[in-house]
């Protein structure tokens, strides 16, 4: 009885360890840049630095939902850029014009998902190419750097909760619901089913296109409340503001534990892990460090804790 | 038109370049067709590399092609530093940049496990900050001789395409008849066969990862010389046009069948579906727009093909 016990917690302990993973990855930088700078510590301060992951959180769900199907989208950062260009100009403007806008990008995203499932295409080429088409109408929408984000918009981004700053209440609220719906629902056992096994979900009688396209809906739906969040921020923006969110999404996502087989994803995991990319930033700059190695920091986190992780499964197999 | 699958490309540059000359009257239609051939090598030999990866297998790209293109370029304008004498050092160090970043793909994804997706992802992290640091306000211009040689043509024809004409015939002979072409093609169709039949799966990935890469950093050097200096943002176009051109061409995006001819119909199509663009008035934002739709159709259209 001692024996067994002592072994299924041997097994036990390297799984519960790489769970843990995106959580320690954002409690060691958060040590990290509280002892450098130890006035991050307050309410003004945590504000400050968590306040640019809000977009960010949303965008790496949005990879989420598309890597749950196995696929990757090469196009996030495209998007979010088209729905802030669209939050700046129609959205105040015009706002019916506006909706109507981003509900159409949304159709779009859903229409995608159902040409990639339809033909049996490669989403990394179809997004990449779709990653051209978001640009290019983010350039039409807005030909110069300008616009300006709704009041309603900048009021809520701007809004300062009692005790809690808002970036840490929205991200947990996020993670939370997207947990529950997504990992405990009837539903969401189906969506992931679908990137885990796709023919014992198609043989239990579910369409694959209708699940795809659910999946990429939800990713168009996350991109949007990424842009409007970004603009609510920024107040203003231009055609390439969030490009960048398509490699950071990637990171963040697999920093949070989702894998490339499809069917294996962690919403809390990919906001620990939006969080993580977005204070792996601010951390360099805490250090005096160039702005140049940013993105080569968040590289080498990423890559450490690929490492770790794999280290984790090579001792699962062999303890 | 089943057994040549690279006659749709060229079928379509044909196409695309004759709207073009109608669109302009019929004003300088040699000399595009001299710029397409000059800027198709640039895709060309990029595309070649991307085309030993993605026939590998499922899941094999190359994402840190634009991030090598900027370093390579960089590393090698400052080795050259505009001496004449020191232009094979710099080629071999911008290759040798290439082959290093190649042989850290592969090293991850063999140590990590991860796909190779995510691998040359995390790479491209690094080395696009490794670019930046080393390659910002960069002002150095390249050799004088190795500035002309890709510009210089005769009877229309530059001679950087010659060149690339040899190196893509080369690499169509390695494809087919050398071990380690055949062992990329054997890989991609069943990696578990080929395992079980004895070829060496490790060295086959990291010896195609390298060469992707390398070739990424030989064109980074054409590209900065033709360009007159290396930039940060030169690799930029080359994530997407790589693995279109490699896709329009005709290889198999699932693996396993690879397609040197289709390379070069694929990149004179895309270099003249933006000339043609640029012909008609159209903006830069709707160029884009349609530059990725194109791309998209192509895509599912030959998804169609193959499935028949």
């Amino acid at each position: 009885m001692t024996i067994l016990s002592r072994q299924s917690l041997r097994q036990r302990l390297p799984r519960t360890l790489r769970a843990a993973l995106p959580a320690v990855a954002l409690a060691l930088i958060l040590i990290a840049i509280f002892n450098l700078q130890p006035r991050a510590r307050s309410y003004f301060g945590l504000n400050l630095l968590l306040n640019l992951s809000v977009p960010i959180v949303f965008a790496t769900l949005a990879q989420m939902f598309v890597l749950t199907i196995g696929d990757l989208d090469l196009s996030v950062g495209g998007f979010v850029s088209l729905v802030a260009c669209i939050s700046v100009t129609h959205l105040t403007q015009t706002p019916w014009l506006g909706v109507l806008m981003l509900v159409g990008c949304v159709v779009l995203y859903g229409l995608l998902g159902a040409l990639i499932a339809w033909r049996q295409l490669p989403a990394i080429v179809v997004t990449l190419g779709m990653s051209f088409v978001w640009f290019g109408l983010a350039v039409l929408v807005l030909p110069s750097p300008g616009g300006r984000a709704p009041a309603w918009l900048i009021s809520t981004m701007g809004y300062r909760p009692p005790l809690v700053p808002l970036p840490i209440i929205i991200a947990t609220l996020t993670a939370i619901v997207v947990f529950l719906a997504f990992m405990t629902t009837p539903g969401g056992v189906i969506l992931r089913g679908a990137g885990g096994n796709a023919n014992a979900i198609a043989r239990a009688g579910w369409s694959l296109m209708r699940i795809r396209i659910t999946l990429y809906v939800l990713a168009g739906c996350m991109g949007v409340i990424s842009g409007l969040t970004l603009t609510g921020i920024t107040t203003s923006a231009d055609s390439n503001i969030a490009l960048r969110y398509t490699l950071v999404s990637i990171a963040a996502a697999i920093l949070g534990g989702s894998e490339f087989v499809g069917g294996k994803v962690s919403p809390i995991g990919a906001v620990l892990g939006a969080l993580t990319m977005t204070l792996a930033a601010s951390f360099l700059s805490f250090l005096q460090i160039s702005p140049d190695w940013q993105i080569g920091v968040q590289g080498v986190i990423l890559i450490i804790v690929l490492a770790l992780r794999a280290l984790l499964e090579w001792w699962e197999r062999h303890a | 038109m089943k057994r040549y699958p690279w006659l749709w490309s060229f079928l379509g540059a044909l196409a695309v370049w004759l709207v073009t000359i109608v669109v302009v009257e019929g004003r300088g239609a040699g000399a595009t067709l001299t710029a397409a051939l000059n800027f198709a090598v640039f895709y060309v030999v990029v595309g070649a590399g991307q085309m030993f990866v993605v026939t590998t297998g499922p899941g094999n790209v190359d994402l840190s092609i634009p991030a090598n293109i900027a370093l390579a370029g960089a590393v090698a304008m400052r080795v050259m530093d505009g001496n004449t004498l020191l232009i094979p050092v710099g080629i071999i160090a911008a290759v040798a940049v290439g082959a290093s970043i190649g042989s850290v793909n592969f090293l991850l994804i063999y140590l990590l496990r991860i796909p190779p997706i995510i691998a040359t992802l995390s790479s491209s992290f690094i080395i696009q900050s490794l670019a930046i640091a080393f390659g910002r306000g960069l002002r150095i211009r390249p050799p004088e001789p190795l500035a002309d040689f890709t510009t210089a043509r005769a009877f229309g024809v530059p001679f950087m395409t010659l060149a690339a004409l040899l190196l893509t015939v080369l690499l169509s002979y390695v494809l087919r008849e050398s071990v380690f072409g055949r062992s990329v093609t054997a890989l991609g169709q069943n990696a578990r066969a080929a395992r079980l039949a004895g070829i060496r799966v490790n060295k086959t990935r990291w010896l195609t990862y390298t060469l992707c890469a390398s070739l990424a950093g030989l064109t980074s050097v054409l590209l900065a010389a033709y360009s007159g200096g290396a930039s940060l943002d030169m690799g930029n176009q080359f994530l997407l046009s790589s693995i279109a051109v490699v896709v329009i061409g005709g290889t198999s995006i699932a693996g396993g069948d690879a397609n040197v001819p289709g390379l070069w119909g694929a990149s004179l199509f895309l270099f003249l579906v933006v000339t043609m663009l640029n012909a008609l008035g159209v903006s830069s934002g709707l160029r884009q727009m349609l530059t990725g739709l194109i791309i998209i159709t192509i895509i599912t259209l030959s998804s169609r093909r193959q499935a028949t």
